[in-house]
């Protein structure tokens, strides 16, 4: 009994506890199919309108910045790295290490909210946007295309901000001690999560920005 | 010197990946992105889209495997993983069959 509890405590500091990491870690990855499945759907509309009206898809997606999707996937992308970095540091016990790349991750989802809200305030003023009488006057597939693009950016933008709330949660969290060296798993799968966010970020930028 | 230093990580290090192997994820992780972006600036249409297809899953498996520890996991992650992948190819090869044959 005691051996397969360190055995599944066995990290870099061994330290039985009766915690079932394996199974919260099960539950982690569940849950994150779930998110898959859920972007998933709309991955496949989007898919099957695609092929349905490509030369609008091709001319609607000339309309986005392609310089500001790039820019965003580049701030994810380093999100991605600090965020990884803030967990190996404390599992390596090395708290302001960990609390700094934490707090720099939170600077960089908040930076890509900043860009992402200028580039659809852009987009509203030009009257693109969910609902607006012009959004109506396209052709049917670039009508198709943008209600698309504000359907799954914006429920990536609320993942990122959820994220960053659980980042803050997590941030003091660490400050207590509640999460530690020797009980990282908290920090490791908000880590999970915001890879998951960031790693859908990666097939909605060549489907929206780099389609023309 | 140096030797001993990296000997002392390899040390501590049993189960955590060093950041170097990150860093080193995420430098191709940002070519592999400029391969993409460069492919439908300079070869919009098929090619662009081709690149696309090709390099958007590689980016997606880099930051699985590495950002996301399942290179690290044991085995029954990646197989709950790839189980899900095939219930939503099973979704989309359906969707596709109804949508083109209507």
């Amino acid at each position: 009994m005691s051996t397969n509890v360190s055995d599944i405590n066995a990290g870099p500091h061994p330290h039985v506890v009766h915690r079932d990491d394996e199974g919260s870690k099960t539950g982690m990855w569940l849950f994150l199919f779930t998110e898959v499945l859920l972007f998933g759907g709309l991955f496949l509309i989007y898919s099957v309108y695609r092929g349905m009206h490509t030369p609008d898809f091709h001319h609607a997606a000339g309309e986005l910045n392609k310089f500001m999707g790039v820019t965003n996937t580049l701030v994810l992308l380093t999100s991605s790295l600090t965020m990884v970095m803030s967990v190996n540091a404390l599992q390596r016990n090395q708290m302001t290490k960990s609390l700094a790349f934490l707090v720099t991750t939170l600077g960089l989802s908040g930076t890509f909210l900043v860009i992402k809200f200028f580039e659809w305030s852009a987009k509203y003023h030009h009257g693109i946007f969910p609902g607006t009488d012009h959004i109506h006057e396209l052709p049917h597939g670039e009508g198709l295309f943008f209600n698309l693009y504000f359907m799954m950016t914006g429920l990536h933008g609320i993942h990122v901000v959820i994220g960053m709330i659980i980042m803050t949660v997590v941030l003091f969290k660490m400050k207590s001690g509640a999460v530690s060296s020797t009980n990282f798993r908290m920090l490791e799968y908000t880590g999970l999560y915001w890879h998951l966010v960031d790693l859908i970020w990666i097939f909605l930028l060549p489907l929206f920005y780099l389609t023309n | 010197m140096s030797d001993v230093t990296a000997a002392a990580a390899h040390e501590e290090e049993h189960h955590i990946v060093s950041d170097g192997t990150f860093i080193l994820v995420w430098i191709g992780l940002l070519v592999l992105t400029a391969m993409t972006v460069a492919a439908s600036v300079y070869y919009p249409g098929k090619i662009g889209v081709g690149v696309a297809m090709i390099v958007t899953p590689i980016k997606a498996a880099l930051i699985l495997m590495y950002f996301m520890h399942l290179k690290y996991e044991k085995k029954i992650f990646v197989i709950m993983f790839l189980s899900a992948m095939a219930i939503f190819g099973v979704f989309l090869g359906l969707t596709f069959i109804d949508y083109l044959y209507r």
